[in-house]
Order: C-alpha cells, then structure tokens, then sequence
C-alpha cells in the first residue's frame, strides 16, 4: 500500500486548501449474533450544507481506515465492514477545487489512479462490505459504494448521480466500469450519459433500488438500522440479494449505440466526455475490471488536461456560485417589500409573467389591458395554468384556491395600481408605446412602487425619461419560455437608483431566476450576442454560401440548436426587429438580411420543413433566397462567425454592458442555453486562439476556464 | 345511550436500549424524538397486521417536555414515524410515571370506547434534558412548608424512606442491587431481553468518548454484570453524609424511549393482534412528597381493592428500581421476601436504567414476557414511585394463564 499513500501525498501537496474528509472507523455488534462489525464514517466535520468530497488527503484517509478494516477482517476481528456518510450526505464525489487546480497529466493521472487503488481495496477485503447510501451521492461518492459487495439506499436520498459526463470528465473511479457489470450496459448508459446530458438529473433512492444499483431499500427514519439488520440477516445466510441477469450480448452494444445517439443529440460530437465514456462501458463487455480502471485512469487524465472540463468546472462554478451572488447588485439591505405586482399588458407574454409572479411571490397579481375581452382572456389563461398545475399534482386544491384569488384583472389602472409595489409592462415593444404607459402607471402608483419593462431591445433610460421619477425604473429582461429559461436580465437605466435595483435583484432571487446585472445598452447580452452570431450566417449566405454549409459549419460548437432552426424558434419578424435594432445602434457590425426581410415579408414562419421528419429547406424560402456568388468552406464560415462574437464580446466588455465576462457566459448558458463544455463562449473563443485572433488578449486569465500554468 | 366497558389488552411493548447520560453515553448525540420515532416504527414493524391508520392515538410521555422533548410529541414523533397524517397524538407528564400513564389514559378511554387501538409510550434524554431543567418550583412550596425542601431531590426522598423503614439497611439495599445485577445479565444470557429491543444508530463525534462515527446501540448501556456487595461497600453516598442511597442501588441517569400498542381486546381478536396482557385495573396515590418512594404502597392497595383481588393473588411482580429502599419498602409493607422469585424476574432499573417517563412501558413488557412463559400464574402488576410523591399501580390479567398449570 506504500505506492498508493506515496501517490496521494504527492497529489496532496497540490491541493493545500482541501476540506478533509475522515474516514473514522467504528465497530459495533451486529443484531442476531451476526458478529462484530467495522463501519466506516466518511464525515468532512461540517453540516450537511457543505457536502463530504474526496481530495488527495480524504482519500488517504479512508486509505488509512482501509488498512485498519483489512486487518481485522483478515484476523477474523469483524465478520464485514460498512461504509456510509454523515447526516443527509454519503459523499458527493471528487472535490472539483482540487481538480481545478492540476496542470500536469501525471498529477491527474495520479488523482485517478489514487482514488481507484483505495476504493478497490473494498473489494478485496476478506469479508463481504457493505455500503448504506443515507444521503447524497455523487461522482465518486457513488463509485465508493461501487466497489462493495452489497449497497442499501435510503428512500430519502434525494440525489444520486455520476455527474462527471456532464461537467467534461468520465466517472473515474470505478464507475464506468462497475456499474454497467452491475445493472447492464443499457441502464448504466442512462445513468451515466443520458441523465447527465439531461442537466444532471438527479436520481432518488427508490429509482437507485429499482435500478439494481442498491440490493436493499429503506426507509429514511431507521435507514441505518434497518440496513444493519439486513447486513446481519445477509452475513448470515437467511436474505439472500437478489440480482437481475447481465445481458453481454447484443443488448450490450445496442446500449451503447443508443448512449452515442443520445451524446449527438446533446453535444453533437463537440465535447469529448460522453463519447470516452461510452467506448470504456463498451469495452467493460467483457468484465475486466482492470483493464477497464486503466481505461478510465487514462480517460480522465486525458479529460482533465482538456479544455471541456476547464469550461465545464467553469460553467458549473457560474451557475452554481456566481448566479447567486449576482457581480455589481446593490445590498439586499436597500431592497423593499414587494406585496402586490401590476402587469401592464394582458398578452401572452405578460400573462406568463402574471403566472410567475403569482407562483413564486404569492402576492396579488393584477393585470390591466386596453379592453375587457383582453383582460378576461390574461386572467384566463392564468386560471387555466392553474388548473394544469392541480391535474398534474403539483399543487393542491387550497394552493390552487388561494392562487386563483390572488390574480384579477382590471381595466382601470388607477383602480389595480394605486396599492402595487412591483409594476412590470410587456407592450408593444414601441418606445413611444412605452413612455406613454409609464406615464398613465406613474399617475396612479405609489411613489415607491418600482416600474420594470420586459423591452428585449430598447433603450429603459428613454423610457424612463419623461417621468417624475425615472430612478425607479428597471429592466427586467426574460427570456422565453419564461418558466424554463432561468436568466433574466436586469438593466439599470441611467437614473436607476440603488433601492429599486435591489428590490428588483429581490424579486428576482424570489422568482428563482438567475439575474445577471446588465448596462442599458442595445439588446443588453444575449440578443445583442445572438444577434451578432445569426448575422455573420446571415451575412455568408447572403453572399452566396449554401445554407447547409453555413450551419454545418457552427455544428462543432455543440450548441442546442442550429442557427437557422433558432431563428425559426424565435420566429423570423422578431429576428429582423432585433437585427433593425442592433443596425441603427452600431450600423458598421450588425446589417439587416435582405433576405430575411424577403422571408418574413413573404409570412413563413420558419426555414424547413419536416414532412420527412428530417429538416429541408422549404422550397418556398429557397426561392425567396437572392444570394451573391461568394462561397466559403465550413471552417471559413466558422472563423467569421467566432470573429465577429469574440469582436463583439470584446467591445461590449469595453463598453461595460456587464461587469466581467464571466456574466457574458452565464447569460448564454443560463439565457441561450449554450453549452457547459464551451463555457458558455469565451473559454471556448481563448482555448480556440479566436479571443487573441481578434482582440490581441484572452478574456479570462490562464487557469480560470483552463488548465493553469 | 347505552354504553359497554371494553376490556383493554397490551399488544406489544418495545423499547431502544437504556443508555447512560452524560457526553460519554452512547445517545449523546441522538435526538429524544427519534428514539421514540424508532421504538414506534419497531412497533408497528412486529405487528405487520395492523393497518396504522387504525391507531387511535399516540400518547407519549415525557418529564422534561422541551426542545427534542417538547412540541407535543406525541402528534410530532407520529408524523417522523411516518404514521398517517390522520392519527392524532399528544404529550403526557407524571414525571417517572409518564408511559405507564400514557397506557393507563388511554386504556381509560378505549374501555370508554372512544379509541380502538393506540401507540402509548414515553422517552427521557436525561443527558439532554437533566431532571430539573428550566423548572421554577412556586416559593409557597417552602414558605407554607407545603412540602419538605427534601421533595425535590429524589435521592434524598430515598434516604427519607431508609429512616421510615429502619430495618432497610444499606447492606439490604447493596444485595438487593448486586441480585439485580445478576438476574439481568442472566436475562440477557438467556435472551429474554434482547427480544423487544430495537437497535439504534448512534453518532459520536466527540473522540474523548469513543471510536467516532456512525455506531449501532443493540444493548442496554447501563448494565454492571459482576457488581459484588464489595464493589458497591464503599461507593459513596451522595445524598445524605454516611447515608444509604449510592449510586450502586439505585438506578442512573439515562436516555432511551419505549412504546407499547394498547387496544380494545375485541379489537385485537379481530385485527389477528397478539393479546399479551388483559388490564384489570389501576390507580394512583399521593403521599408525602419527600417520602416519594413509598408511593407504591397506597396505589397497589386501591388497586387491588378495586380488582376485588388480594395481595397473594399476585403472581409476578415489576417493581421499578428508582432505589433499592423503594422495592424494599414496598415487599417489606407486604411481607415479601427481599428475593422472592416472583419479584423482578429479570432484574430491574438498577441494572438496565431509568430513563424517567419511558420506564412504565419496560415494565410492562417484561411482565408480557413472563406471563408467555408461566402460565401458571394468573395476575401480575406494574408498579412504580413518582416524584413529588406518587406512586402508580396496573394489574394486569395472564390471558395465556391456565388453571392446570398452575394453583391460581
């Protein structure tokens, strides 16, 4: 075992700021004379918010514990060892911090090697261990429990998962390769790629049963006795576990040819990790465990060094710390109460944002329109999303009672408005439209209430020019559809002041969207980002490049979307309206496509059509199409468009739209739903030499989205 | 409207292990409700055929009713037990007699008809929840001289009933506690105990109390198997300078829970349940305050006179052992000898523990035991002191007893 404590000390050294883990070792009598019993802890000494990782050091630990365990069992001391974890937590894996931190591929290569050599020795001890699942488990907190002979999970576990395909990496410890010899190929490849690709979805406990990952399912209040009772009952011959028959055949290759259909559809080939992934299950047929670890030792040192993960840790980071803390929002302190919102419009848009508000503020919620007819259909609408969310259980009867009566609608803004602290306008997106409806709302509001306008692409300084009070106007930019997309853009307009920035960050954390601070600039960040990127394509098929060539040529970037089927997604008019926009804002980068303007005038709604199930051109639009005689290869296509986003980028970082660009990237992911692996884009721009290409410097310092000097 | 008395029957009785309390004790770190959520879930666990949404009630008791022991426990420990939202439950206090009244009340009410079945037991964390926490006795106590400043400290009633009984010497009381000692751990050799204790995952992270970790609790933590007259001779006497009471015969400070499923006998024919014991009746009595341990005496007296039963009717004895002097004062009233075999069969609170309000239960269930395994005998009871000066009674009907077996 010398290697293996060799190994982790170096690894460690590299890691000086690492949460420890111990891994404390307790013996206790097993019910029924089942005989003496090691169970091993795994308890980082913090509460459950601050989840048990593995680190070099955490894993010499249980190392430790290891050798302890070993030699009882070999001396006939204990008759089986357990593992589990502190109170709701098992263990949650890898500990990214220190992953971040390798920039070498021997020191990665000796992170997997060192998790695989520890938590293999459970497979090897002489009695049979068993591994209890009370709480979350992920990454290699699952893999731990691999390696045992026997698993119970508790029917509270609220979060089981091998996260690594979705972050850039492969399940490194084991994972890839015990568990498709577990549960088959087929549900280890939803496991590991498909529910991954999924935004991570978590697994319950029952879901962890039902799967044949654990042999045993208990009940979250006596989770660990009832699990000790059966580890007796099992050492001593009267349960007998149970385990469905691996299909090695055909099943097996088919499990993995549906992983890699699922990773085209997800990443289209642009991210390596679910591919390196899937060729280690497939090669795991055979059960050479192994030859399998060396796969995935290799794999994840290779993926480490690699620029996806970096963007992925990247992107995670993002999400998970920075949209919480969003960079430049006022203290909360300044925030006031919101107890009543008006919604200025009774359209479709607004009665989303009606709906939203309604859901997550659980405050009164008035619309008003210009006529009766429209007002009853925006309370309509509402009332019958709530019944859908009651059909479905998502809601009971008195939630659905007390939602309905919480939203009405009024002709009379003086009437709906006069006691609303929070008044959003979705209009006509027509500066003068809005000036004027600012203007009825200031009449009638209370003189604190705040004044948001969901404008994707004007200006909220002019529209909040001709009030008395224009501090108190803010921007409130969603992205549709408005209940999945979590970003919400909040511009602060030149006389927006502190407190009504704050109360509007409040909200926002109260609707549970991801706000990101944003300048009153045209477009904000991500139409303005968008729009740039749809306007080079544009811009070459114009000039004459076949509108095949030109989307194929972005298909490497893995985004969700083709560009072409996004615009349709947006709908061709609203395209060209940004695009107008964006023109007479900066004429010399954004243009107005002739030809788009043809398709929108001509009412097609879209690009394709699907009466093949696959996408082709509409004959229809082809016609419309008048394009110059310029043709450009895929990868010429591809260098313009990433010029002129990396360009863009540039200048708007120059200008100040946001504050850093890390906000840039957490609008696209979180409001374009561009990709953890291009960390939403600058990563991608600095690992791909565009950034320096075109603005002489990267965006982000070397080791924030990459791996470190 | 015309109403019929139901006889009442204990179903089954449960409890955790007794721990000792204090940081070293192995729940020191285990919250009180949940081990009363375990002692339930076992409960309803044995008894597969009961539907919980047939439970009544949930009574559970407990002396210090804060904290892990407060917001009605009853109700809180039924919803973490996973019983349906629809049994209701609530908090009881007679201090060491909590789970004994938790069963007699709702006995009461199941004769009465208002319940079919319940869940009635109690749990006390004395590390937790130390006797005399957060109380604010009324001055009128000491200033009428309502009761003496003695009252309030159980040892010292303890040694107030050794002057009442002068014959109770320590060295009686020491034998009478190295007997408990041994008749315990024979108990357990024989597996009498183990049978309805439910095991409980414990987790320690204080290093200066043992191996850290998850751990599991499949034994009564108190025991002294091997204590000798000797071992106990020089053990102080806390209470009183050259008194009686040490902490070798009497019971500790402990935690632990207990439960007990308590229904109509008609009910528990019909639902398949066990029938353990049949109740024939019970009381309570106060006495003098700082002589609380004689409390026993006048409850099994009004207990007996309305069962139309005499002492010698009584076949087996559960005397809780707050102090060996009470167990002594109580055959010594009767004329019992110190080490009949009818009384304590498997030993008592001096070797397993005396978590104050779950203690009613242990008792009961060990007489269930007894009463499977002698049939012979006909009657039992269950008796206990209470603290400021009461003492409690049930007796109990053998329903395995056969007049063949035995001369009752």
């Amino acid at each position: 075992m010398s290697s293996t404590t060799e190994l982790l000390k170096g690894a460690a050294e590299l890691f000086p700021g690492e949460v420890v883990t111990q891994a404390h070792v307790r013996h206790l009598d097993l019910p029924f004379g089942a005989g003496r019993f090691a169970l091993i802890t795994l308890d980082n000494g913090l509460d459950h918010t601050k989840p048990t990782t593995f680190g070099p050091q955490s894993l010499a630990n249980l190392n430790a514990a290891i050798d302890q365990v070993e030699k009882e069992a070999a001396d006939g001391a204990v008759t089986g060892v357990g593992i589990t974890g502190k109170p709701f937590i098992f263990a949650v894996g890898a500990d990214l911090k220190g992953v971040e931190l390798l920039g070498r591929h021997e020191d990665a290569l000796a992170i997997g090697k060192g998790g695989h050599d520890v938590f293999r020795r459970l497979s090897g001890l002489a009695v049979p261990t068993f591994a209890y699942y009370n709480g979350a488990a992920m990454g290699g907190g699952v893999e731990v429990g691999l390696h045992c002979t026997y698993r119970t999970v508790s029917k509270a576990l609220p979060a089981f998962s091998l996260p690594e395909v979705f972050l850039g990496l492969v399940p490194g410890w084991g994972g890839c390769v015990l568990l498709p010899n577990l549960i088959g190929a087929d549900r280890a490849v939803s496991v590991i790629i498909e529910n991954s690709l999924n935004q991570n979805r978590q697994l319950k406990g029952k879901q962890v049963f039902e799967l044949g990952i654990a042999d045993a399912l208990f009940e979250g209040a006596d989770f660990l006795e009832q699990s000790l009772i059966w580890t007796a009952n099992v050492l001593k011959g009267s349960v007998t576990p149970q385990r469905a028959e691996i299909d090695r055949g055909d099943a097996w290759d088919q499990a993995v040819a549906r992983g890699k259909a699922v990773a085209d559809s997800k990443v289209h080939g642009a991210a390596p990790a679910a591919y390196r992934a899937l060729d280690i299950i497939a090669a795991a047929k055979d059960g050479d465990l192994s030859a399998g670890f060396d796969a995935e030792d290799q794999a994840l040192a290779d993926l480490i060094m690699g620029g996806e993960l970096r963007s992925g840790i990247y992107a995670f980071n993002l999400v998970q710390k920075r949209a919480k803390r969003p960079a430049g929002a006022p203290d909360k302190s300044l925030a006031r109460p919101v107890t009543k919102v008006g919604v200025v419009g009774a359209g479709l848009m607004a009665s989303q944002l009606a709906l939203l508000f309604l859901r997550r503020l659980e405050v009164p919620v008035v619309l008003t329109d210009i006529d009766q007819e429209r007002v009853d259909k925006g309370v309509g609408y509402v009332h019958a999303e709530i019944e859908k969310l009651l059909g479905k259980g998502r809601i009971n009867q008195d939630k659905a009672n007390r939602l309905k009566g919480l939203v009405s609608g009024v002709l009379d803004k003086a009437e709906g408005f006069a006691d609303a602290d929070f008044i959003i306008e979705a209009v006509f997106e027509e500066i003068g439209v809005k000036q004027q409806v600012f203007a009825e709302v200031e009449a009638v509001a209370p003189a604190h209430a705040i004044l948001a306008t969901n404008t994707s692409s004007l200006s909220v300084t002019e529209m909040a020019s001709k009030l008395k009070n224009p501090e108190r106007v803010v921007g409130f930019h969603f992205f549709n559809p408005v209940a999945i997309l979590p970003l919400l853009e909040i511009v602060r307009g030149e006389q927006t002041d502190d407190a009504s920035l704050a109360t509007a960050f409040g909200v926002a954390k109260k609707l549970k969207k991801t706000a990101v601070l944003v300048k009153d600039a045209p477009a904000f960040v991500v139409n303005r980002i968008l729009t740039r990127f749809m306007g080079e394509i544009q811009n070459v098929i114009d000039e004459g490049t076949p509108v095949e060539v030109a989307e194929r040529a972005v298909e490497p970037l893995g985004l969700p979307m083709s560009p072409l089927v996004l615009l349709e997604l947006v709908g061709p008019a609203i395209g060209l309206h940004v695009s107008e926009t964006l023109n007479r804002a900066f004429p010399e980068r954004f243009t107005v496509s002739e030809n788009l303007a043809a398709v929108v005038k001509a009412g097609k709604r879209g690009f394709y059509v699907y009466d093949s199930g696959a996408p082709v051109l509409d004959p229809e639009v082809a016609a419309l199409l008048k394009q110059g005689d310029t043709v450009l290869t895929e990868e010429q296509v591809r260098d313009r468009v990433l010029d002129a986003v990396a360009q863009e980028i540039g200048l708007m970082l120059d200008e100040g739209v946001v504050a850093e660009a890390q906000d840039i990237d957490l609008c696209l992911i979180t409001g374009a739903g561009w990709p953890f692996h291009l960390g939403g884009i600058t990563p991608y721009l600095d690992r791909e030499g565009v950034s320096q290409r075109v603005n002489g410097k990267p965006f982000l310092e070397r080791g924030v989205a990459s791996v470190p000097a | 409207m015309p109403r019929t008395i139901r006889d009442v029957v204990f179903v089954d009785g449960v409890r955790t292990p007794f721990g000792k309390a204090g940081p070293k004790g192995v729940y020191h770190e285990t919250r009180a409700d949940d081990l009363v959520v375990k002692a339930i879930r076992e409960l309803l666990r044995r008894n597969p055929d009961l539907d919980p949404k047939k439970i009544d009630e949930v009574a559970i008791a407990a002396t210090t009713q804060i904290g892990d022991q407060g917001l009605t426990l009853g109700r809180t420990a039924g919803i973490l037990a996973g019983l349906p939202q629809s049994v209701p439950g609530y908090s009881i206090d007679r201090m060491c007699a909590g789970a004994l009244t938790a069963v007699t009340s709702t006995a009461g009410s199941i004769a009465f008809g208002a319940y079919d079945v319940v869940v009635a037991g109690g749990v006390e964390h004395m590390g937790r929840h130390p006797m005399g926490e957060g109380v604010d006795p009324n001055p009128r106590f000491v200033s009428e001289k309502l009761v003496d400043e003695s009252a309030l400290f159980m040892g010292m009633t303890a040694e107030n009933l050794h002057d009442r009984y002068p014959t109770i010497t320590k060295e009686r009381a020491d034998a009478y506690a190295v007997r408990s000692q041994e008749k315990a751990a024979k108990a357990y050799a024989n597996g009498k105990i183990q049978q309805d204790l439910v095991p409980v995952s414990v987790r320690r992270t204080n290093a200066e109390a043992g191996e850290t970790g998850w751990g599991l609790v499949t034994a009564d933590e108190p025991m002294r198997p091997g204590t000798t007259m000797e071992s106990l001779a020089n053990l102080k006497t806390p209470f009183r300078a050259h008194g009686r009471v040490t902490a070798g015969n009497a019971a500790g400070l402990n935690d632990g829970a207990t439960a007990s499923l308590i229904a109509a006998e008609d009910v528990a024919r019909e639902l398949g349940l066990p029938v353990k014991m049949r109740l024939v009746s019970y009381a309570f009595a106060g006495v003098e305050p700082e002589v609380m341990g004689y409390g026993p005496i006048p409850a099994t007296e009004k207990a007996l006179a309305q069962a139309g039963l005499a002492i010698g009717d009584i076949g087996l004895f559960e005397i809780n052992e707050a102090f060996a002097v009470q167990v002594l004062a109580f055959l010594e009233h009767y004329g019992i000898a110190d080490d009949d075999a009818r009384v304590n069969q498997y030993g008592g609170a001096i070797a397993y523990g005396h978590p104050l309000a779950s203690s009613g239960v242990r008792l009961m269930t060990q007489l269930a035991r007894q009463f499977e395994e002698q049939p012979e005998v006909r009657y039992g009871l269950t008796t206990m002191c209470v603290g400021f000066g009461m003492g409690a009674t049930v007796i109990w009907e053998n329903p395995h007893f056969n007049a063949d077996g035995g001369d009752k």
